[in-house]
């Protein structure tokens, strides 16, 4: 029997980017909140440390910060003639453990989705008709817009001190920034990151194609910031190693840079971490979640009671906590019934590697310096005679040029003896990559469920992903590549290389950390899990964070969205539901 | 997390001196010394790979490792039921009597370096079949562990003298680059730097 601790009011599962944010919103609003994390504590000192936490052999090889398949992972086929089968080591996406989650590690490519994009089935169907929608896709509208989001988008970037240029604020088109972005309602609170020459040159191309590039949204801070908390950043210096690994010089915006200095002093919060929970529990009625139940690192299980508790787990894990408490109905792909682990979808992700003449010195960036174009991503071209839905940012990323991962060499360089050496040798200085970094709309058979076979380190089913692309991605990705193609031809380059997405859906190769859906937020009970304040449906006391609630995955980086998303929620539990404890939306 | 050494104490005795030899020679064709300089060995990728495979990335201390282990399609990825330890032990013993099998009892460290680089294409596709030890899976491994050794911080036994990181123009792990971030197109000034220094080595 676990030992049953004193209740608290609310009860975080898990503490990187969404529950530092609820912590910071609901302790400020005076409740005792508790966070359980599976992993151990970090901070900037001494974790992330220089020189150490500069070591691509340790972090971007072996994998230190990431979770630990040993521990837990997921199941994996493309169809269900397959059987699924353990990804063993971590491949096409590296979730976090420990304090601040995945934000530790992300690159801090900032984006908002666009308004279309929470419209996406509406949308669709008033510009191109219901037939546009091909058989299969599921796709839907996400029950909140983007006017309602604006607000929250802002928080969220004043929090992190993003670093861009607006494009259209309150309607009016500026001339440097993303002019197919939604309205924002003031200007991001840093400039754009300095320049590489990389970007200089996809931008000088961009426009000679005709298209609009803009600098990207950067949570990597352009200048010292003070943020709306009162916590302090530094100027970012360039160092290249963000992603994958933690920032040494308190600029790439982090749980640890922007809100732990101030929720871990409040005496209303606490934080336990090596605290791995493995269900949420409900009375009998089902109807009301009473705490959860959780490991710690001796083994020993408890069960933490609490009035309000809140999945922050990241999209997968909040998903397969699910599953393992039997909140919902799982979605069964031969019925189409239920709705738990349905419309779980990914990013696309193609490019093309350029060759050029000019010593671009990669090795100097920040994780989310780029340039990009939007021309092409959502609905922001005319798909009706293209005939598919979705679309990508093309983007030239100078995140850094470390030499094991980071490298690029000319088509058909064989991978080892001399000609290997010399084409390394010729290029490592000398080349960029285009990225197409597209959507993946949802499908009635890729999903989420519990595996029947492999189980994790704690007893538990492993989840399985049943998971591949469709025709519908695969042209939109050749299309929006090709496009591609015609910057790096811009580039003049010595030669480059199309690197098209061909063949099934694979674990095997690092693609994105952005994995969404399968608690999808909605207005019909019958197609989501949680409504529009991302409040489970049937378990009023419970809310579900993360990318889990996308119905779709839109042509971005899902965090922007996300931290907004986790505003929008807080706003709702803080005005509406502490009032009133019970369902925010009737069924 | 505190900084760690993976350069284990006895790391050096892991191999088996035909091991090493295998290692060695193979990793001396996957990056060789040539017209463009030092290579592996010079590197010293064979201590770096023996003192990985000593440590946690040897035992897959990180990876799944329950079973049952089955066949699964190139999507799915690594399903073999050996870590990578035991994946380089088992893979010598068998592409060393392969050798012995074709090349009149000469085991690969014995071949010259024609013969080298075609028993390498042939694990490389896929052949010969090693029994147990998928020969594709092996290449990989030692390929990938290779590069990893010429690219990798010196602390870690390989890239020594920087070798690695002089031929490709890598300066190391740096701290700020606010003064050069806008001097586009120019060389950067300073040479290599390691995590423990100008050194690199210990
Ligand atoms: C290498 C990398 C680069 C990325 N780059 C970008 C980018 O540039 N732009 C972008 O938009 N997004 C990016 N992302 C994605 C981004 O990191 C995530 O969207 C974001 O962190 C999600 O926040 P979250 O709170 O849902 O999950 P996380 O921040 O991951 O936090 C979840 C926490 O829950 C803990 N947890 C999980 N299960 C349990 C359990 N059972 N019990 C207790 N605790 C548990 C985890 O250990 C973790 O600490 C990147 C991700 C990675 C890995
Ligand atoms: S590039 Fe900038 S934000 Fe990224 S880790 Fe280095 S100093 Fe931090």
């Amino acid at each position: 029997m676990p030992t049953k601790l004193p209740p608290v009011d609310v009860l975080l599962v898990g503490f990187g980017w969404t529950a530092a944010i609820l912590g910071e919103e609901l302790a400020q609003a005076g409740l005792e909140v508790l966070a359980l994390e599976r992993g151990q504590f970090r901070d900037t000192v001494p974790d992330f440390a220089m020189p150490q936490i500069q070591d691509e052999l340790r972090y971007a090889v072996r994998h230190e910060m990431f979770q630990e398949p040993a521990r837990q992972t997921i199941t994996f086929r493309n169809n269900h003639a397959q059987t699924a089968l353990p990804m063993r080591r971590l491949g096409s996406f590296n979730p976090g453990t420990g304090v601040g989650g995945a934000g530790v590690h992300w690159n801090g490519q900032h984006w908002r989705f666009l308004p279309n994009d929470f419209r996406q089935r509406s949308h669709v169907e008033e510009r191109y008709g219901a037939d546009f929608i091909p058989e299969g896709m599921t796709i839907q509208d996400w029950g909140v817009t983007y006017e309602e989001l604006e607000p929250h988008f802002d928080r969220f970037e004043y929090l992190c001190g993003t670093s861009g240029v607006a494009g259209n604020l309150n309607g009016e088109i500026t001339a440097q920034g993303n002019p197919f972005e939604g309205p924002r309602s003031r200007d991001y609170p840093n400039p754009p990151l300095e320049r590489s020459l990389g970007t200089l040159l996809f931008d000088k191309a961009a426009r000679e194609a005709g298209f609009h590039p803009f600098p990207a949204p950067a949570s990597n801070t352009s200048r010292p910031y003070r943020n709306p908390l009162g916590v302090q950043m530094g100027k970012c210096t360039y160092c290249g190693y963000c992603e994958w690994f933690g920032c040494a010089n308190y600029s790439k915006s982090t749980p640890q840079t922007t809100i732990l200095p101030v929720l871990l002093n409040r005496s209303n919060f606490s934080l336990r971490t090596n605290c791995n929970v493995t269900r949420i529990k409900l009375d009998r009625s089902g109807k009301r979640a009473t705490g959860a139940i959780y490991v710690d690192s001796s083994g020993e299980e408890h069960e933490q009671p609490a009035d309000l508790v809140i999945l922050s787990a990241y999209a997968t894990h909040n998903v397969h906590l699910l599953l393992l408490s039997g909140i919902g109905e799982v979605y069964d792909p031969k019925t189409r019934s239920g709705t738990l682990g349905r419309n779980y979808a990914y990013q696309m992700v193609s490019g093309v590697d350029v060759f050029v003449e000019e010593n671009l010195n990669p090795f100097m960036g920040a994780g989310a310096l780029g340039q990009a174009i939007d021309d092409f991503n959502g609905d922001n071209f005319d798909h009706g005679p293209h005939g598919f839905i979705g679309g990508a940012y093309v983007a030239l990323w100078t995140t850094g040029g470390r030499p094991i991962l980071q490298h690029q060499l000319p088509q058909g360089t064989p991978e080892w003896g001399s000609a290997w050496k010399q084409a390394m040798a010729e290029n490592y200085l000398r080349s960029a990559s285009l990225s197409v970094h597209g959507s993946v709309m949802s499908y009635n058979d890729a999903h989420l469920d519990l595996d029947p076979t492999y189980r994790d380190a704690y007893g538990d089913p492993l989840m399985r992903l049943t998971f591949d692309f469709h025709d519908n991605e695969r042209r939109m990705s050749r299309f929006v590549t090709a496009r591609a193609e015609e910057i790096a031809r811009a580039m003049r380059p010595r030669s480059y290389t199309v690197n098209q997405r061909q063949g099934p859906y694979s674990i095997v190769p690092y693609q994105t950390t952005h994995n969404t859906g399968g608690a999808v937020m909605g207005d019909d009970p019958s197609t989501s899990v949680v409504n529009r304040y991302l409040q489970h449906w049937d378990v009023p006391n419970l809310f579900v964070m993360g990318a889990c609630v996308f119905p779709q995955n839109a042509g971005y980086n899902p965090t922007g969205t996300v931290g907004a998303l986790t505003y929008w929620a807080a706003e709702a539990i803080k005005t509406r539901y502490l009032k009133n404890p019970g369902p925010l939306v009737d069924a | 997390m505190v900084p760690a050494l993976t350069r284990r104490p006895g790391a050096d005795g892991h191999f088996t001196d035909a091991e090493r030899a295998f290692v060695d020679a193979a990793t001396a064709r996957i990056i060789p010394t040539d017209d463009t300089g030092a290579g592996a060995r010079e590197a010293g990728v064979t201590q770096f790979i023996e003192s990985q495979l000593a440590g946690d990335f040897g035992d897959a201390a990180r990876w799944y490792m329950q079973g049952p282990f089955k066949d699964g399609t190139d999507e799915q990825g690594y399903q073999l039921p050996l870590t990578p330890a035991q994946l380089y032990s088992a893979a010598i013993r068998a592409v060393d009597q392969h050798c012995r099998d074709f090349f009149g009892g000469r085991v690969f460290a014995d071949l010259d370096a024609e013969e080298q680089d075609e028993v390498l294409r042939g694990l490389e596709a896929g052949e010969p079949e090693l029994g147990d030890v998928d020969s594709r899976s092996f290449f990989k491994m030692l390929r990938a562990n290779t590069v990893e050794g010429f690219l990798s911080d010196p602390m870690y036994g390989g890239n020594q003298g920087f070798v690695g990181w002089r031929l490709i123009g890598f300066p190391g792990p740096r701290y700020d680059y606010t003064r050069f971030i806008g001097r586009h197109g120019e060389p950067f000034p300073l040479p290599p730097v390691g995590i423990l220094g100008r050194d690199g080595f210990i």
